[in-house]
């Protein structure tokens, strides 16, 4: 069994549609570990060892989050700034996180259309997360292709029931240590809960 | 004595020092005098309210001077004395030697044979540690270099009374047995001297060993009960035991009874002792105090006039020319040795007791007694007119410039960055941040306990009244860049400021403002920085609250941080308008309400929450509902 790091940002979790209802679908799932960063350093002040031991600790890494401004809120930055330390995660002796995946799992209120050539929002989502794919190659990680959630904004119940079923599926199958990286690669997440 | 005669009795004493003892504070000359014009006043030659039976009020009260003996020991603390050793032990240790010294061979000039002359010798070089000590601290010169050398003789001579009694006492043994502690153990078992020996030893080391192992155990049964009044109790069962035992083996109530206080002085009931025997000492001293005013013989005085006043003269002509040389000799300038000079000259309260202790052993006869009784009165007395000669006449003749009263080498470090006013509660949390950080700081504060605790911990702190302008020069001012004034006090605070700003101009002001008024206040004033002292623990615990009411933690951060920023903003809107209303503001008080409501007004108007919407995603969800209502009729 693959353990799961979930680090979550969200500044108004209690406003979150969306966001609160997949971190509660998954909450109880065995080997998974919700961690609100927010919550746990709501002065910024990260306790930097203590996320590192944490990553030791996991397998597979979720940085989820709303879609902020095509990155992620604050936290998130200040997290990759301070925690993924020269020596740990990258250089020369920095080999912590060599072999371990990571993924991003974020919601955006533009539909996908939006995230195209011509569209509102000009280019596809996988070249706004740039920065993460290659930070993951830096640390010598896999990073796996994302679970977006487009349309949030209109997004209805049933959707986001929907939703919260696929979520649980996905942690199902990132848990599983006899599923291969090529079926995770193969497995078409994105553009599944569109409100369409 | 009849009953009723007792109450009346105890009333006109307490009635008498009711009266006078606030007056003679009053008028400048202190509690030690005002008990002992009660005395006269009370007295045979005046009112003639009380006679014979003041002989009998006085053994009593001499068991204050028991318990006094008591705290003195548990005062004693040997890292003090070890710190000032040079100013207690060399020049305290001089004053008394020579003074004595000189008065003794003066003494058996006249009448006095040895023993007589060596006793008063002793006893007039002592001077009076309660006039000497209030009056120093009501005009602010404790702090003084003569102040602290003052006080450094007045301490040495407080030790020094427990050898003296026993010198006294040796000196009767010759010729009588001891009566001391108002003759609690009549007949003292003669015995050899080699038994005594071993008595007395045995009766010392009972008192370190229960003192260090028994005491406490008792204490803590005492202490667990809760009461007070047994407490107290017990701590007077243990004085009085100890003064009865040592009476016992022939040794002084008061030496034994100062024995154990040494040994308790490190016992976690220390402070709890001195606190609950302190009432009941003042109170027999007092009463010490008024019977030896009644027991004052103005006959005596009328009679012997001009001879009294000669001894009088010589007396503090003798006492001054020692202080002022030995002042010289410990290289102290011109203006502090005045003061040092002058404040000592008296012959104190310990006089009263040795005296009489010196009578009963029969050392002194009556005359003698009598005499010597009145000089020292009189010698006290005569304290406030000797501080007014020093400083309306003498010093105002020498047209010295005022220099340094504080001597620069006190402080040793005076090129650090930052100077810190204060070093409470406040001031220790803000002097650990800056040595977290590295910054060394002058830490200056007026409470001499705080610096006593503190420098066991390592910190460098002075003591001293940061507000006086000396002070600030030898604390290093003119090198330091950055001045903390974080005293509790408002009107210290502000003083400061204004004595800082004027002659420090380069010193950026960090401020504490002690309250919203003030700290209003302060935005006039050329302060760099100031705040509010407990605002930002207040609201910090607001946040604490609003989490346990299952605010999420990020929430309740922001909501205390925004919180902080509009007060500050609402504080600056405040200042403006209260600046255009009224130059000088308003009364405190109403200042103080008037700017809690316009917070709360102002609160009403701009809800803080509003600040956060742009996490808030309810305008675009109605957008892009909109949009869509659009695309559908298109």
């Amino acid at each position: 069994m693959r353990k799961i790091l979930l680090l979550f940002a969200h500044p108004i979790l209690q406003k979150s549609r969306i966001n609160s209802a997949m971190i509660d679908a998954v909450r109880n799932v065995e080997g998974l570990t919700t961690h609100n960063l927010y919550e746990e350093y709501p002065d910024f002040f990260i306790d930097v060892k203590r996320e590192q031991q944490l990553l030791l600790e996991h397998d597979i890494i979720i940085w989820q989050h709303p879609f902020y401004w095509y990155s992620a809120p604050a936290i998130l930055k200040e997290w990759f700034d301070l925690v993924l330390e020269h020596g740990f995660a990258y250089g020369s002796e920095g080999e912590a996180l060599k072999g371990k995946m990571a993924m991003s799992v974020i919601t955006t209120g533009g539909k996908k259309e939006s995230y195209a050539t011509g569209g509102l929002n000009s280019y596809p989502i996988n070249q706004f997360l740039l920065p993460y794919e290659q930070s993951c190659n830096l640390c010598q990680m896999t990073y796996l292709p994302p679970f977006v959630v487009h349309g949030t904004h209109l997004l209805s119940e049933r959707g986001i029931d929907l939703l919260k079923v696929d979520y649980l599926k996905l942690m199902a199958l990132l848990k599983d240590k006899n599923i291969g990286l090529d079926e995770i690669d193969n497995t078409m997440f994105v553009n599944q809960y569109l409100n369409e | 004595m009849h009953l009723d005669s007792i109450f009346f009795q105890i009333m006109i004493y307490l009635l008498a020092a009711v009266i006078l003892v606030p007056l003679a504070k009053r008028i400048g000359l202190g509690s030690v005098l005002g008990y002992l014009l009660a005395g006269i006043v009370i007295g045979p030659f005046v009112l003639g309210l009380v006679g014979s039976e003041g002989a009998d009020v006085m053994h009593i009260a001499e068991f204050g001077v028991v318990i006094m003996l008591f705290l003195i020991g548990l005062e004693l603390h040997p890292n003090m004395l070890w710190r000032m050793k040079r100013l207690i032990f060399g020049l305290g240790g001089l004053q008394i030697g020579i003074t004595a010294f000189i008065i003794s061979v003066f003494g058996a000039l006249m009448w006095l044979d040895t023993a007589q002359a060596i006793t008063t010798g002793l006893i007039l070089a002592l001077s009076s540690t309660a006039i000497v000590i209030q009056t120093l601290s009501e005009k602010g010169l404790l702090q003084t270099i003569g102040g602290k050398h003052s006080f450094s003789v007045l301490l040495m001579q407080d030790i020094s009374v427990v050898p003296i009694f026993a010198i006294v006492a040796f000196m009767a043994t010759s010729n009588n047995s001891i009566a001391m502690g108002g003759d609690m153990v009549e007949d003292v078992v003669v015995l050899e001297g080699w038994q005594n020996l071993l008595l007395v030893i045995g009766a010392v080391a009972t008192i370190i060993v229960g003192g260090k192992y028994l005491a406490h155990f008792i204490f803590k049964i005492i202490a667990e009960t809760g009461l007070r009044e047994l407490f107290l109790a017990t701590a007077l069962l243990l004085v009085v035991s100890i003064a009865i035992a040592m009476d016992a083996v022939g040794l002084s109530p008061a030496l034994g009874t100062f024995l154990a206080g040494v040994v308790l002085a490190n016992s976690e009931y220390r402070y709890e002792l001195e606190n609950t025997l302190e009432p009941s000492k003042g109170m027999l001293l007092g009463l010490f105090f008024i019977s030896v005013g009644v027991s004052i013989n103005f006959t005596l005085l009328k009679d012997q006039f001009v001879l009294i006043l000669g001894l009088l003269f010589v007396l503090l002509v003798v006492k001054l020319i020692v202080l002022f040389v030995l002042g010289k000799l410990f290289k102290l300038n011109l203006r502090q040795n005045l003061l040092f000079t002058f404040s000592l000259a008296q012959a104190g309260e310990f006089g009263f007791v040795l005296i009489s202790f010196a009578s009963q052993n029969g050392i002194y006869d009556e005359f003698t007694g009598g005499i010597l009784l009145i000089v020292v009165a009189l010698s006290m007395l005569i304290t406030p007119v000797l501080f007014i000669v020093n400083e309306k006449i003498i010093l105002p003749g020498l047209s010295i410039k005022k220099e340094t009263e504080v001597k620069a080498d006190a402080i040793e470090d005076n090129t650090n960055p930052v100077i810190i006013a204060g070093f409470g509660r406040f001031g220790m949390v803000l002097g650990r941040f800056l040595n977290a950080n590295g910054i060394k700081s002058t830490i200056l504060d007026i409470n001499p306990h705080n610096i006593q605790y503190l420098k066991k911990f390592g910190y460098k702190v002075y003591y001293g009244d940061i507000t006086k302008p000396e002070m600030l020069e030898a604390a290093g001012a003119a090198n330091a860049k950055v001045l903390v004034i974080v005293m509790g006090d408002r009107m210290q605070i502000d003083k400061l400021i204004k004595v800082a700003s004027k002659k420090y101009p380069h010193l950026k002001l960090v401020v504490r403002a002690v309250d919203a008024a003030h700290d209003l206040e302060l935005i006039n004033k050329e302060v760099a920085s100031h705040r509010q002292e407990t605002f930002d623990s207040a609201v910090s615990l607001g946040a604490d609250a609003l989490e346990n009411l299952g605010v999420s933690r990020y929430q309740a951060h922001r909501a205390a941080t925004t919180f902080k920023h509009q007060d500050l903003r609402f504080m600056r809107n405040l200042q403006k308008r209260y600046g255009e209303d009224d130059a000088h503001f308003v009364m405190e008080t109403k200042r103080f309400s008037e700017h809690i409501e316009n917070i709360l007004l102002m609160q009403q108007k701009h809800p803080y929450q509003d600040m956060d919407c742009a996490w808030d995603t309810d305008t675009l969800i109605d957008e892009a509902k909109e949009s869509q209502e659009e695309i559908r009729k298109g």
